[in-house]
């Protein structure tokens, strides 16, 4: 059949194209000038090339904060996510308590990243905080403010807090969706609680479960106001992750060169990281169904 | 194998039953012989699945106990019941191959390799499924995965009986007669008792050698489908079995005498007096219009459905459906319907009275 061409349809995507254009692209174009120049303020500005790229790709202080935050990530992902299939599966399925456990799950969800990071920071607090003075009081050596093993702990452990009913309200969405004749054949077929899992409740959910996985991974691979609250990256540079060094570098240093060059590739590598993670993921599933 | 047995059964899915209204199940004793095809026969919310959950132990019922011959079965939970069971919707295990579906309960019973893989093999060619043996259960087509949920229960060779609820729904209804077929096969090479729960009496009476009508909650006939036919024990059964179902006509019975509409019907046996409400019922396949005799019929429309022709009419103001044969005259003057006595039954508060001889 011979399609009728007609381009005037261009004109219904131009309003969200403009849109997209001043919040997002125009936005990056600055930065991407920022990353190809140099200037000694008063608005002159004059060619550098890839210089800052190359600076900030062999410089050990992003590759550290690289590291910290893969790490933090690999961390957070490794407890969330196991953490956040075992609530899911203990929630009850119906009910009063259903709803309550929902509610009280969703509310870590709703409270603002810098008043997670408030209550954390005076929660641990070892002069006034109810945790940090309990734990003074038994006799436990904990400061977050000068220990870095303790730092790392107490924001892994606000992180798992905050997101963890992320993954669970996720999965217990999944769950939901079974229909109740796979257990009865389940009972049926004499199956092990942990075959149950494995092959009826985890095949279910591996589609919410990879939405969890991404989303969390892009949060926390982002992560800025909570620890930059609770420890501002200290002590030392120990908590320092990519976005809390890359505004360092902005705002403090105001080294805009650098940090715009910086910015770039940590945006590609969270669009990289993401894709891999996305791809290989449904090749996974695509291969299941052959 | 075993025979079943349910004793004064009944259940109700209130905590505290008052009434007969809040039973789903009002009370039953029935026995099922081994290695029978019976069909759960009954439109929806009767309690037909109700009943199957019981059997299968998926529910405890609130009353009266179940036996799998001579084993008190009440309290066991379902795995220790070794029944299978078959779901409307088709239960496999996605991420495992055909093969591994088929010997997944008897990996769980702890069963040898060796027999499991010849088990499975044997299964797998009852079905007809050798040839997808090792590809993924998860893009198979509906009427495949319920082949591999009934070979997940025929695979466990000691199975009591093979329980299906509604399992052709899903199913194109070219694959349905296939499968059908299939079963009544399966049935009768292996000799499993199965229990069959339909809504449709042409699943129900080509599958079973007995179907089990249900109505509100109460089993109101057993029978192979020539008597539910014939002799329908409740109007329920005359009105929900034949196509279109049999014609109710109030009466007062007499004798071998019908008073129906200030006419009399001869009926093919005697009956004492009857207390309560008392209807005739007569299927259209045994009525017959005339321009003489019977009662007067209005004609509303004639359907001619290949095989024969159904007249739809009414008699006294009631809806009164008769088959004529193809090819039969219809003339404007046959305004009377006429019936055969012995074919007419007669009801009493909707239950059949058995009529003596004349």
């Amino acid at each position: 059949m011979d399609k009728t061409q007609n381009n005037k349809a261009w004109f219904l995507i131009l309003p969200v194209l403009i849109l997209v254009a001043f919040s997002a692209v125009i936005p990056l174009m600055t930065v991407v000038n920022y990353s190809v120049n140099d200037t000694f303020g008063s608005n002159d500005f004059f060619w550098n090339g890839l210089g800052w790229f190359e600076e900030m790709i062999a410089s050990d202080r992003m590759h550290a904060a690289l590291g910290r935050q893969v790490l933090f990530s690999g961390i957070i992902l490794a407890i969330e996510v196991p953490l956040g299939i075992f609530v899911a599966l203990n929630m009850p399925k119906k009910g009063f308590w259903a709803s309550f456990c929902l509610v009280l799950m969703a509310l870590p969800l709703l409270i603002p990243f810098n008043v997670v990071g408030t209550i954390w920071q005076i929660f641990c607090r070892i002069d006034i905080g109810l945790l940090g003075h309990s734990l003074a009081a038994l006799g436990i050596d904990y400061n977050y403010t000068n220990d870095a093993l303790d730092a790392w702990i107490t924001i892994i452990v606000m992180d798992v807090w905050h997101w963890t009913s992320l993954v669970a309200l996720l999965c217990y969405a999944g769950l939901q969706s079974i229909p109740q004749a796979y257990y009865q054949a389940a009972k049926i077929d004499q199956a092990s609680r942990w075959s149950v899992f494995r092959y009826i409740e985890l095949p279910k959910m591996s589609g919410v479960l990879l939405i969890a996985v991404l989303l969390r991974f892009m949060d926390s691979f982002m992560i800025y106001t909570e620890p930059f609250v609770l420890t501002g990256g200290g002590p030392g540079n120990s908590t320092t992750f990519l976005s809390i060094d890359l505004v360092k570098m902005a705002v403090g240093q105001f080294d805009l060169g650098p940090a715009a060059a910086f910015s770039i590739m940590y945006f590609l590598v969270i669009l990289l990281v993401s894709w891999v993670f996305y791809t290989v993921m449904t090749t996974l599933d695509a291969q299941e169904t052959k | 194998m075993a025979q079943i047995t349910l004793k004064n059964l009944a259940h109700s899915y209130s905590a505290t039953p008052t009434s007969d209204a809040d039973f789903a199940l009002k009370q039953m004793d029935h026995v099922w012989q081994d290695g029978g095809a019976y069909a759960l026969l009954g439109s929806s919310g009767c309690g037909k699945t109700t009943l199957l959950n019981i059997i299968s132990g998926l529910l405890r019922p609130s009353q009266g106990r179940v036996l799998f011959g001579d084993r008190d079965v009440t309290d066991a939970a379902t795995a220790e019941r070794n029944i299978a069971q078959v779901f409307q919707f088709p239960v496999v295990y996605d991420t495992m191959t055909v093969r591994e579906n088929l010997a997944f309960p008897l990996r769980n019973r702890g069963m040898d390799p060796a027999y499991i893989k010849a088990r499975v093999q044997a299964i797998a060619q009852t079905i007809g499924m050798e040839a997808t043996l090792d590809r993924k259960a998860r893009g198979l087509t509906a009427d495949a995965k319920q082949k591999i949920s009934l070979g997940r229960g025929m695979v466990r060779e000691d199975v009591n009986a093979i329980l299906f609820d509604e399992p052709l729904t899903v199913i194109d209804p070219h694959m349905k007669w296939e499968l059908r077929t299939q079963l009544k096969q399966l049935h009768r090479d292996f000799g499993h008792t199965m229990i069959y729960v339909t809504h449709d009496q042409t699943e129900a009476l080509t599958f079973a050698d007995k179907v089990v009508v249900m109505y509100d909650g109460r089993v109101v006939q057993m029978g192979t489908p020539e008597e539910l036919f014939e002799a329908p024990a409740h109007t329920f059964v005359g009105y929900f079995i034949g196509s279109p179902g049999m014609n109710l006509l109030d009466a007062s019975v007499t004798g071998n005498v019908a008073q129906v509409l200030g006419a009399e019907v001869p009926l093919g046996a005697a009956y004492a007096p009857i207390k309560g409400r008392t209807q005739i019922g007569i299927r259209p396949e045994y009525c017959e219009l005339s321009a003489t005799e019977g009662l007067p019929i209005t004609v509303r429309r004639i359907e001619d459905v290949g095989r024969h022709r159904i007249i739809r009419g009414e008699v006294g103001g009631q809806a009164f459906n008769v088959i004529a044969p193809e090819g039969s005259p219809i003339a404007a003057d046959q305004t009377r319907v006429r019936f055969e006595p012995n074919r007419i039954n007669v009801y009493a508060d909707d239950w059949r009275v058995q009529g003596g001889a004349v």
